[in-house]
């Protein structure tokens, strides 16, 4: 079982990594909402099928070149994560939180049987963009160019991210926020406009993932989010919800462990999708609150 | 002299519940038995669904609107139910038929139960695993609770996908005896409606709904948080254990992925919008839902309105469910019943009350208008 060469070895990891990357991309999404809403938002894996669909009409229909659909999917799925927010969760901004639970458990029953009306359910294969299937040599290494490229992008939009959260104005707000929205309106903090601009980046974050994700698996069908978004979901716990860094490294660590458990217990290969799960609760079993979350703290 | 006149008050209500009690009987008697000219064999099938949902929906308002516990696991507890009734109630003969691809396994095989044995076995088995999962589990606070039980729901449905020789992996199990009539489902329902009646007025039920408002207080009134929330837990899996049981022979094909952890999604939208924490809420939403999810399908098969003539839009049927849906949490985010429970005192009241609401609505109009 544990005879394997160097080279098998790291093109598994490799692989791990751009599925790693994948998830992280999600995962801020999910972690951003939490953050200030204290909300799982159920839709936030819906968004993400409605801009692969996007991505499917601007290249494969509409045949646009791809920077430039690259772009409009972006622009495009910001503005449906900022437009569910302002319709399905902004009027329940002082209602209990099981309201907009089940506000954001109708915006994804809306999304995938808008999508099955819309677009039919018939699969249908998502566009190569530009290069990025292309097997590389590096050394004894094949991989897809794909890996290269899927971490550069994200530690590229991470950092930028973490420049807009910790240095911008609107990063304090987002911030001041997410710990009390009343305090924050005190200190003349726009709070719909602030949440608005997390919806805005989560849903720009989870269409780059999207499209890279695409370049993966490529069959898109209106369910096509609900497995990656329920991991995605998953990797933002084992990080601690509400924490971006949490997020990066639960996704890095559960892409690597998936591929790699595949890759050594192929027998075990029908278990993957319950094997995210058992990390899950392994890791809440030691720090109930995953990885790097806020512990609760009671009050009396 | 003032007892006495409670004591009246209180016989009386007690009559009016009986005698509803068994008209409601005599009209699900008169159902199955063809008499009803408006119940065909279509509608019996979406009245036990009715029923099968009003069981799971307490299911899930035991743990999620009296104890305060964020789960979602229901969907994995329902498969246990379902494969245990569907294994125990097939004859072994069909099972061999079922089991094509790769032979059931001997033991598996062999095994036959009556069908309330196997019902009540579904639960049991549902209420054991629920005893294991609960250990790690209830000790999570949160969402973080109600990931872990989702997760422990997926696993076994994947579990139950790679068990070929016990349930037929992915290709599910078919020709289960439709055992499950109308006085099956609605006969478990009013059961377990009684049961959580007597349950919610107990020490026990007390102890949920302390828990529920405040984990510290309740502590520090003597309740042990583990156990409680460890009985609210099991309990809840033995109700979804039933349900499940009763949806496999009544649907009689099941599959794994039918079982999937959206499931919970529905059962959550049916506790919701009765009412968390409301028993009268969520029988009524579990009619409600279920019925209106199957009125809306002539909208799939196209349609006219007036001068609009709307072509066949397989899937238009679920896309206007959900705008209802949400739009029924935008407005009326208490669900039907809030908290409250139906009582034949708020029934006679009720066109009092209704009376003060609307005059309250235009008063509070004339006000903004202001």
């Amino acid at each position: 079982m544990f005879t394997f060469t160097l080279p098998e070895l790291l093109q598994q990891m490799a692989n791990g990594l751009t599925v790693g990357c994948l998830y992280a991309l999600v995962a801020i999404g999910y972690t951003m909402v939490y953050g200030i809403l204290r909300l799982i938002n159920f839709a936030h894996c819906d968004i993400f099928m409605m801009s692969m669909y996007f991505c499917f009409y601007s290249i494969s229909v509409f045949s646009l070149p791809w920077p430039v659909a690259l772009l409009l999917v972006v622009v495009a799925t910001a503005l449906l994560g900022v437009l569910i927010e302002k319709a399905a969760y902004r009027p329940l901004r002082e209602a209990p939180r099981i309201s907009l639970l089940i506000s954001a458990i109708g915006v994804s029953y809306l999304l995938e049987n808008l999508a099955t009306v819309l677009f039919t359910g018939v699969p249908r294969s998502f566009p190569a963009v530009g290069s990025l299937q292309k097997i590389v040599n590096l050394g004894d290494v094949r991989v897809q160019q794909l890996a290269i490229y899927a971490p550069v992008i994200m530690l590229l939009l991470l950092a930028a991210l973490l420049y807009l959260i910790n240095k911008t104005k609107t990063g304090m707000a987002m911030r001041a926020a997410s710990k009390d929205f009343e305090t924050a309106r005190l200190m003349g903090i726009n709070v719909n406009k602030t949440i608005s601009v997390t919806f805005l980046v989560g849903s720009a974050l989870a269409a780059v993932g999207a499209v890279i994700w695409g370049q993966k698996y490529s069959q898109i069908q209106p369910y096509v989010g609900v497995m990656p978004g329920l991991k995605c979901f998953i990797a933002a716990v084992i990080g601690g919800i509400g924490n971006i860094k949490g997020a990066v490294v639960g996704s890095l660590m559960l892409g690597m462990l998936e591929i790699l458990m595949v890759w050594r217990f192929s027998a075990l290969s029908g278990f993957k999708d319950a094997f995210a799960f058992i990390i899950l609760i392994i890791i809440l079993i030691f720090k109930p609150t995953g990885l790097f979350g806020e512990t609760f703290v009671d009050k009396v | 002299m003032k007892n006495e006149i409670k004591g009246a008050r209180e016989k009386r209500e007690f009559v009016l519940s009986v005698i509803s009690l068994l008209l409601m009987a005599a009209l699900v008697a008169m159902a199955q038995f063809d008499l009803l000219p408006i119940v065909g064999k279509y509608e019996k099938q979406v009245l036990n669904l009715c029923a099968i949902y009003t069981i799971l929906g307490l299911s899930m308002n035991l743990v999620n609107g009296f104890t305060g516990l964020f789960s979602l696991g229901q969907a994995g507890f329902m498969a246990i139910g379902a494969y245990t009734t569907s294994l125990l109630i097939m004859a072994p003969e069909t099972k061999d038929r079922v089991f094509y691809l790769e032979p059931i396994h001997p033991f598996v095989g062999a095994l036959q139960a009556p069908f309330w044995v196997a019902l009540l076995l579904s639960g049991l088995l549902a209420a054991v695993v629920a005893f294991f999962i609960g250990f790690p589990v209830l000790r999570l606070r949160g969402d973080y609770l109600a990931i872990a039980t989702l997760g422990f729901a997926e696993i076994i449905r994947i579990i139950f996908l790679n068990t070929q020789t016990v349930t037929n992996g992915s290709m599910g199990i078919k020709a289960i005896p439709p055992t499950a009539n109308l006085f099956w489902c609605f006969g478990a329902a009013a059961l377990m409606v009684l049961f959580m009646l007597r349950l919610i007025h107990s020490t026990y039920g007390r102890a949920f709904k302390a828990i529920r408002d405040d984990e510290i207080a309740a502590e520090a009134m003597g309740i042990n948080l583990f156990r409680h929330k460890m009985y609210a837990f099991i309990l809840s899996a033995f109700m979804a254990g039933v349900g499940g049981g009763l949806m496999a022979s009544v649907v009689s094909a099941i599959t794994p992925n039918l079982f999937r952890f959206t499931l919970a999604y529905d059962i959550l939208l049916i506790v919701v919008l009765g009412g968390m924490g409301s028993i009268t809420g969520t029988v009524v939403a579990a009619f409600v839902i279920t019925i209106a999810k199957e009125w809306l399908r002539w909208l799939d098969a196209g349609f006219t309105a007036g001068p609009l003539k709307v072509p066949e839009i397989p899937g238009l049927r679920m896309v206007v469910f959900s705008v209802l849906l949400m739009c029924i949490i935008l407005f009326y985010r208490q669900g039907f019943f809030g908290s409250k429970e139906f009582s034949w005192k708020g029934l006679a009241a009720l066109p009092k009350n209704l009376g003060i609401k609307i005059r309250r609505l235009f008063s509070r109009d004339k006000k903004e208008a202001a």
